[in-house]
């Protein structure tokens, strides 16, 4: 596979170094000269020089031959041109691009990208899973397999505590994949009763989470959980 | 017509003076409040203060009951996010991004974004201006 990387940070060497572990051939665009300097004492001909929204750069760099292009610079709306240009000029099969500002989550949901990662909102998400009094936290979201993993809390007025596992009644196609249990992992046998303080991780497909909710947290209101579990992008620091 | 500008340099403030003269409703989007001196104290439009890309920012310019949005910022890919956001998230009918590079202009262009590019337009004038010079001794 040929992966071109836009964007030779912290994030981009990684993504190289690891996939040319893998066998793959990889290319790093860096735009910024003393950091292209670094990069090329380390990688030698697996890093390019230049803008890599600029259409003759990618070109130079073989993005007609990529098989999946990374846009990891620290910049959304370069990532996002990428993106477009990878997929709709160059037939790219699959892009994926790094979010900087959860704010912008929404216009890479709009537009070409098929998978993001956005480090600040995976950083919530991590802190929320450690903390003790933590009902529902959304851990993982693979947006082009249409598939969420989401850990949440069996409240005492859960009609789901003191059921086993076999009993409990799920929303369709959401899968309870784990139970946790005094910080151990235990697998949902059928006769695995649940109790209620535990956590449950389920696999699901999104929009299912205000089911889910309440089935487990039914006296909490669904839309709350949900606003109080993801980082704030309505209000603030918008003027 | 309800026109947001985004982006109050030179291009974004006389665009928003002229079009607010011609009667329309103007509303100039840009993250420096600095940058609103240029609009004068006499503008009638209104001004918003944030990142054209950010969906709240646009929303608070009325994005929802706009006509036209024009992306005039100091950056190429500023412009064609922000003119994509106008069109596809909030169907503003008419979305025109300025975008130096002629090869973007071009490649968004077949995306289906209208985009005006000022390197072409100059390439034009300089070229003709050179055309239609009068020579000395040429006889015309």
């Amino acid at each position: 596979m040929f992966v071109l990387i836009v964007g030779g940070g912290k994030v981009g060497l990684n993504v190289g170094i690891s996939l040319g572990r893998l066998g793959h051939e990889y290319l790093i665009i860096e735009q910024r000269r003393t950091r292209y300097q670094l990069l090329h004492a380390q990688l030698e001909d697996h890093v390019l020089f230049g803008d890599g929204t600029e259409m003759w750069v990618l070109e130079k760099a073989g993005v007609e031959r990529a098989d999946l292009v990374v846009a990891v610079t620290g910049d959304d709306e370069d990532n996002l041109v990428i993106a477009e240009l990878a997929k709709h000029e160059y037939g790219v099969a699959k892009v994926v691009a790094r979010v900087n500002n959860p704010r912008n989550q929404r216009t890479f949901d709009l537009l070409s990208v098929d998978s993001t990662l956005c480090a600040a909102t995976m950083t919530v998400s991590m802190i929320q899973h450690e903390l003790p009094s933590h009902q529902f936290v959304p851990l993982l979201s693979l947006k082009h397999e249409r598939l969420e993993l989401v850990e949440i809390e069996v409240s005492e007025d859960s009609p789901s505590a003191h059921l086993t596992v076999g009993d409990v009644r799920l929303p369709p196609d959401v899968l309870l994949a784990a139970l946790l249990r005094g910080g151990a992992a235990l697998l949902p046998r059928s006769d695995e009763m649940l109790l209620p303080g535990d956590q449950v991780l389920c696999l699901l497909p999104p929009g299912r989470e205000k089911e889910l909710i309440r089935i487990f947290l039914p006296s909490r209101r669904p839309e709350e959980v949900q606003a109080q579990a993801t980082i704030d992008v309505t209000d603030e620091g918008a003027t | 017509m309800y026109v947001i500008v985004a982006g109050c340099g030179r291009v974004g403030s006389s665009m928003a003076r002229r079009l607010a003269a011609e009667g329309h409703d103007v509303v100039v989007v840009d993250d420096d409040r600095r940058s609103f001196a240029l609009l004068g104290d006499d503008f009638r439009g209104h001004r918003v203060v944030g990142a054209a890309i950010d969906w709240d920012v646009l929303r608070k310019a009325g994005i929802e009951g706009a006509d036209a949005f024009a992306a005039v910022t100091d950056g190429d890919n500023t412009n064609i996010i922000c003119a994509l956001i106008a069109q596809r998230a909030f169907e503003v009918p008419c979305a025109v991004a300025r975008v130096y590079d002629p090869r973007r202009a071009r490649a968004f262009a077949r995306m289906g974004l209208r985009t005006v590019c000022p390197t072409n337009d100059a390439e034009d004038a300089m070229v003709d201006a050179i055309h239609t010079c009068p020579m000395p001794g040429a006889g015309s």
